[in-house]
């Protein structure tokens, strides 16, 4: 049925002559694994470059070229690209665009119908990609390769760690830019292991990764951690959450924002759910339940190594966090973030962190059912957990959701 | 000798509010309204406090909303509200439960008792006093008066509260239909509560002892009154503190106690005034480069200028057009040749035909005795009231009347956009017929009277805001959304020191922004046509038409009486009917004008479940007239051999499954909601539990009130009307004894084969799991929610049995009966599939035209569509529904990802409208329904390409049918233009 498209819109294909010249452009959502993502495509061949415009403009665009009610992280990402490539700053018949699709019941699995409805008129040629791990758009020129994915899920690994020190150190950093500094060292080098095969040892660069950033002098005071959790793009990008985790910092706050592998584990095992929920088990399942396997075992590996090293405080497990999902939702809700950001609550209002931020586009479906919905349960289940749900839009302004934001700080500190 | 104070000062987005503390007691207290100059307002208090405590320090904290700049600026101690609340209340009254604060743009719970809780609203929400200052502005009183008002009410509308916008929708037609304001007034207090409880509260009892806090609390003593009934609180358990307007500073100013940092109001003033703010604001280019740019401007529009005639010397006929806007009255009273007689342009303060009747005698007082007004027309929302009220000969549908005023000034033009007081209103025109028309949605209605409140906040009248605006130097940019969020945009822009002039374009660009990119959407100019004519008047704001040919980059035409163009075309209309006939004018004569006198009485019509709120206006010369109504039943008029409709037919069979019982005692009751995807799956859920031998129960129809029963246990303000209903559903079949509901999870709904996927949205796939996350009284045995996948027999057998093994259900009890539940859902739709096949070969036989109401199914409740089916049905059209079709074709060619199947089947009905010469489709959409942001593109491109009108009417909890009507007329009209112009 996919094939059926209209005459109305252009479908410009990626092709392998396109690969040697494109530059492909990708949306601002998570800065540090994103860079590491790009290096890792630099390796087979593709130029791609991470957009971090974040001018008035690109809401306009956005404003422009998409419907209004569409969710805000699709008129961010299509009104970050609109506003590149009318910029000038790019050949417009050398550039592509990639975008992430997950295929579930959600409104982000027609993000990408929607830019291509947005190019149509004045950029029928550029083409745009697919990112996704579930066949939904093929481009012959950008294959999802086993090497390739696996480099991928690294990636997503050594993200996920710096992002975890990152807001570990900085609260407490003495030397003003040194975690910074290091991060971004970090980047480089991750960027460049990458492109060897050592990325395939990771025991010895997490621990020196860890060693370096426990080395950072801090200081040792107590601050309060607050968690971030939400859909995805908002949770993750600056752009879209008005810097929420540099706001937080700067209120004296340490950040706890769960990492992306716990969502790239909750699409498998949803998967894998869906088989076992539905009587619907086929090839795919099998592949996803060893997908998931293979995924949850490197987690508990960085976990345990985390551990042992004994500084910092590890990321959740993700069969607990399945377990937390079982005693409020069932794990069958799998649209969106679904189950993930009620067992998120859960888990970072067991682990300590009681206040907890859930970032959301502003009238997000699933949120309604998984955020929204469920604090009431958790509430009951943690009466001094301190939840705020933000929405987020392109009217929505910085005054009133840091009001709010500082409203659960004071509560905090009750 | 110099003292110690502790100053608190609260500013707010309205107020600025001053306390001062000496130890306990409190020495001084001020509440002063700052009308957006937040720095200058603290400045003279801090003035006026430094007169009067002279040489004396001060401990300062600041708080509230319009604070946080302040003090992040000058480095001042800043206090959340909430929290300042917190910390007044704590001192005043530790005993308090809950305490409830309403603001100008907050509203605000803080939860004390059984763990604290605080809650502010949302950014979708009004009931606040900027909404109460907002709605007396409506009705033309102001708060005070309005409070005197509501104290003397009978009865209580229903008013929806979420958002001003919403309200006002409300509220006009029943000023229109001549409500009482009395009435009106307690119904708008009532709306406020309402907001609080539902909004706020979201589930949590407001119980206890209650501290009510805020201006308009403690100001209105209608609102009070409407509260303490609503919580049904007693006078030791409402508490209504003396200092409430101020008690926000008088907590900042016990935080300030606490504190070390002294100083003197000077140095304070010094802080305050020399603040940098760090934030710097977007700005756009300034309106105007200089005089000349402006003058030449004002050259430019005025060649479309109508020549003017003496109504005191004018011999001959005169053609009288009048409409009877939403806030607006205007007439127009011209020559054959068009010229100006007579113009009036007026707001309707809530009594259009007292005003218009008064302005009609003054034209016969003015006119020469040989001056004879030949025929008259009349348009806008009063239509019907005016028509049969003064004897008006015609009435016509709004865009009707516009056209016919835009051709006037222009015969080939292209593009029409008309920015009145409520709406907004586009039109495209096509071989002289209206080819497409958009208006606003219901939440985005920035429009005229949105800035006109504005100025009015600002302390400004609307001239002079307006003028401000045309040589502001760096125009801030406001976002394109509706007026609550723009009232938070603009706080931010005066936080970070935007001034007056600046704001005042930036307004006048928004609404532009507003209705190019939310109600036209636009992606390119060339889109809108070559000739565009711009009118309402709104247009008449030099501001806002710069802004608008700025931001499509070419000019435009504006009519000199753009605010008048609806009365023009109707003047045109009632001359082009009547010019060549010798008729007499059924309006009024100059004497019977003199006797004319009404009252109006209002009661609940009783004509069948929707129960609409009727107003009768008898005329004193016996005369009725009854608004209010969806059908002709509550006019009293009996239609002979009506058309069948597909809504109510499928609404009926899927009641009547409930007359079915098992055959033997049965095993339990089961209930299952009147909501949701039932409306689809009914029967299947229906025939399988009932074989499986339970007694299958339904939850009562839906009206209002089953929204109100479960109103309380709603956890999120912004998701759908249908989803919210839902929660009454739950509590109907607990009323009526269920031994257990069943409500399955479905990820996926019915696989038909012609989708890529075939989901449910989010919200009707778990909706059951919400429910029970938040309504108390259920639990995992009165509430059997297991996941299905109906696609998949063998595992629908076991989970269904799996949920029911309590009631020793067996797999194999359910593989058994399986097939007739699959097999009763295959006959319902064969059932509504012919159906829809007899109404339209009916239809055929009578010449009428067909209308395809694409929804979702629960959109054929009548509490959900609000009667448009029998609106539609009124307006002489056939109804069918968009399942009844949607299998006669495939899908259509697409563009996006075709994966949920009840959005499916709109696309494929689409598509089958396409081959159908007599076929129109309209979409209903219900606000919140962030899927149909993509189905409403893509349903209006596959219209659009086949050349039909595609028409989205929005719905939410409102009932208020006026603009469905608007549109629902236009289409009519439309289509009725192009049959003619093609018979030519």
């Amino acid at each position: 049925m996919s094939d059926n498209s209209s005459k109305r819109v252009n479908k410009t294909i990626f092709t392998e002559e396109m690969k040697k010249d494109y530059t492909i452009l990708v949306p601002d959502m998570l800065p540090i694994h994103f860079k590491l993502i790009i290096a890792i495509y630099k390796k087979y061949g593709y130029n791609m470059e991470l957009l971090q415009t974040s001018t008035q403009n690109v809401i306009n665009e956005g404003l422009k070229n998409v419907h209004n009610d569409t969710c805000y992280p699709a008129l961010l990402v299509i009104g970050q690209f609109m506003d590149a490539l009318k910029s000038g700053k790019y050949d417009v018949n050398k550039t592509a665009l990639l975008i992430s699709q997950t295929g579930g019941g959600c409104r982000a699995s027609n993000y990408l119908h929607l830019l291509r409805k947005a190019l149509s008129a004045d950029f029928p040629q550029v083409p745009v990609i697919s990112l996704n791990f579930s066949g939904l758009e093929k481009n012959p020129a950008f294959p999802m390769k086993p090497a390739i994915a696996l480099r991928l899920i690294y990636g997503v690994l050594y993200g996920d760690l710096l992002m975890l020190l990152y807001n570990q150190c900085k609260p407490y950093e003495i030397h003003k830019g040194s975690t910074d500094e290091l991060l971004a060292r970090w980047e480089h080098r991750l960027g460049k292991l990458l492109d060897g095969n050592k990325y395939l040892m990771p025991k010895p660069i997490y621990k020196a990764i860890l060693n370096d950033f426990a080395a950072l002098p801090r200081t040792k005071e107590q601050k309060p951690k607050v968690g971030i959790v939400g859909e995805i793009y908002v949770k993750y990008s600056p752009l879209a959450n008005n810097h929420l985790n540099d706001f937080l910092l700067s209120e004296g706050c340490e950040p706890n924002v769960p990492g992306l592998l716990d969502f790239v584990l909750y699409c498998a095992s949803d998967a894998v759910n869906d088989a076992k929920l539905y009587d619907m088990k086929d090839k795919k399942t099998l592949a996803y339940t060893i997908g998931y396997d293979v995924l949850y075992k490197y987690q508990k590996q960085q976990i345990k190594v985390i551990k042992e090293h004994g500084v910092f405080q590890p990321p959740h497990d993700f069969e607990h966090l399945r377990k937390c999902a079982d005693k409020y939702i069932h794990q069958g809700v799998k649209m969106g973030e679904g189950w993930l950001i009620t067992a998120e609550m859960a888990a970072l209002a067991e682990t300590g962190t009681k206040n907890i931020i859930c970032t959301q586009p502003f009238g997000c479906l699933p949120n309604h059912i998984v955020a929204k919905g469920m604090s009431r349960v958790i509430k009951n289940a943690y009466p001094d957990a301190n939840i705020v749900a933000i929405d987020y839009d392109p009217g929505a302004t910085k005054v009133n959701q840091e009001n709010r934001i500082k409203l659960m700080l004071a509560n905090a500190k009750i | 000798m110099n003292k110690l104070y502790s100053l608190g000062i609260d500013v707010g987005s309205t107020t600025v509010k001053t306390v001062i503390l000496d130890g306990e007691d409190i020495v001084y207290n001020k509440y002063e309204r700052h009308f957006s100059k937040v720095r200058e307002t603290v400045g003279e208090q801090l003035k006026i406090i430094r007169d009067k405590f002279k040489g004396d320090k001060f401990k300062i904290a600041i708080t509230g909303s319009a604070g946080l700049g302040i003090a992040e600026a000058c480095g001042i101690t800043f206090v959340q509200e909430v929290f300042s609340a917190f910390i007044a209340v704590n001192k005043q009254y530790p005993d308090a439960d809950v305490v409830v604060e309403l603001g100008g743009e907050d509203a605000k719970i803080i939860f004390l008792t059984g763990g604290v809780e605080q809650r502010m609203n949302g950014s979708c929400a009004g009931g606040t006093g900027a909404f109460i200052d907002q709605m007396a502005g409506l009705l033309g009183v102001t708060p005070d008066e309005l409070n005197e008002l509501s104290l003397n009410s009978e009865k209580l509308y229903p008013i929806a509260s979420r958002c001003g916008v919403f309200a006002k929708s409300d509220i006009q037609p029943l000023l229109n239909q001549g409500a009482k304001k009395e009435d009106i007034a307690a119904s708008i207090f009532q709306a406020v509560v309402d907001q609080t409880v539902s909004g706020l509260a979201q589930g949590r009892k407001i119980e206890g002892k209650v501290l009510f806090l805020g201006g308009p609390l403690s100001f209105l003593s209608g609102l009070r009154r409407a509260f303490v009934n609503t919580l049904e609180l007693d006078d030791n358990h409402a508490i209504f503190p003396e200092l409430a307007p101020c008690f926000m500073a008088y907590g900042s100013a016990l935080r300030a106690e606490q504190m070390s940092d002294e100083m003197t109001i000077d140095e304070a003033l010094d802080k305050i005034l020399n603040a940098k703010s760090q934030d710097t604001i977007a700005v756009g280019k300034p309106l105007f480069e200089s005089q000349e740019d402006y003058r030449a401007f004002v050259e430019r529009h005025k060649e479309s200028d109508l020549k003017y005639e003496d109504i005191k010397t004018y011999e001959g006929d005169a053609y009288l057009g009048i409409d009877a806007g939403s806030t607006t009255t205007k007439l127009v009273l011209i020559t054959p040749e068009g010229r100006l007689l007579y113009q009036h342009y007026c707001s309707n303060k809530g009594q259009p035909l007292d005003i218009i009747a008064s302005k009609l005698e003054e034209i016969y007082s003015l006119a020469n005795p040989k001056l004879k007004i030949k025929a008259s027309a009349v348009t806008g929302y009063g239509e019907d009231l005016i028509k049969s009220g003064l004897g008006v000969d015609f009435g016509i549908v709004e865009t009707v009347a516009h056209y016919k005023a835009a051709a006037y000034f222009c015969p080939d033009v292209d593009f029409i956009i008309d920015i009145g007081g409520q709406d907004i209103k586009c039109f495209k025109i096509k071989n002289n017929a209206i080819d497409s028309i958009m208006l606003n949605e219901a939440c985005s209605s920035g429009c005229g009277s949105f800035i006109q409140t504005f100025a009015q906040a600002m302390g400004y009248e609307i001239a002079d805001f307006a003028r401000l605006g045309l040589f502001a130097k760096a125009p801030v940019e406001l976002g394109s959304r509706c007026t609550v969020f723009m009232n938070s945009s603009v706080k931010q822009a005066q936080k970070d020191g935007a001034c007056v002039e600046d704001i005042s374009a930036g307004l006048s660009s928004s609404i532009i922004k507003n209705a190019i990119y939310k109600v036209i959407r636009a992606k390119s100019i060339d889109e809108l046509g070559k000739n565009i004519v711009v009118q309402g008047g709104t247009f008449l704001n030099d501001a806002v038409l710069r802004s608008f040919e700025m931001e499509l980059g070419r000019n435009v035409i504006r009519p000199a009486i753009a605010g008048l163009m609806g009365a023009f075309g109707c003047a045109l209309f009632a001359m082009e009917k009547t010019k060549s006939f010798n008729n007499t004018s059924s309006l009024l004569t100059k004497a019977q004008l003199e006797e004319f006198a009404y009252n109006s009485t209002a009661i609940q019509c009783q004509g069948c479940g929707a129960h609409c709120n009727l107003t009768i206006i008898k005329f004193n010369d016996g005369r009725r007239f009854i608004a209010g109504n969806r059908c002709e039943k509550g006019a009293g008029i009996k239609i002979s051999n009506p058309m069948e409709n597909m809504i109510e037919y499928k609404y009926n069979s899927i009641l009547e499954l409930e007359n079915t019982k098992p055959s033997g005692e049965p095993i339990a009751k089961v209930g299952l909601p009147l909501a949701l995807n039932f409306y689809d799956l009914m029967p299947f859920f229906h025939t399988l539990l009932t074989e499986l031998g339970f007694e299958v129960v339904f939850s009562e129809k839906s009206t209002r009130d089953t929204y109100y029963k479960g109103q309380q246990t709603i956890p999120s303000d912004t998701v759908c009307y249908p989803a919210k209903i839902t929660h009454g559903h739950i509590e109907s079949l607990l009323e009526k004894g269920v031994d257990f509901i069943f409500y399955p999870c479905m990820s996926y709904g019915v696989d038909e084969g012609q989708s890529d996927n075939h989901y449910n949205c989010p919200v009707v796939a778990y909706y059951p799991e919400l429910l029970k996350a938040n309504m108390p009284n259920l639990n995992d045995d009165n509430f059997i929610a297991p996941y299905l996948d109906i696609n998949t027999k063998s595992h629908v057998a076991k989970a269904v049995s799996g949920a029911l093994k309590k009631y020793g259900i067996t797999t194999k009890q359910v593989a058994k009966v399986l097939n007739k539940a699959y097999s009763a859902q295959v006959r319902h739709k064969k059932d509504i599939q012919n159906k829809a096949q007899e109404i339209i070969s009916a239809a055929r036989d009578r010449d009428k035209k067909i209308i395809v109401l694409a929804g979702r199914p629960y959109h054929i409740d009548p509490e959900i569509n609000h009667g448009i089916h029998k609106l539609i049905a009124s307006l002489g059209f056939a109804v069918i529904t968009e399942d009844s079709v949607s299998d006669l074709v495939d899908t259509p060619a697409l563009d996006v990802l075709n994966q949920w199947t009840f959005h499916s089947r709109m696309y494929r009905a689409a598509k089958y409208v396409c081959q159908n010469d007599d076929m129109q489709l309209v979409q209903l959409v219900s606000f919140g329904c962030g899927i149909d942001a993509v189905t409403t593109d893509e349903i209006r491109a596959i219209l659009e390409e086949k050349d039909k009108l595609y028409t989205q009417l929005k719905i939410d909890e409102i009932t208020n049918l006026g603009a469905a009507k608007i549109r629902l007329r236009s289409l009519a009209a439309a289509l009725e233009e192009k049959e003619a112009a093609s018979n030519e």
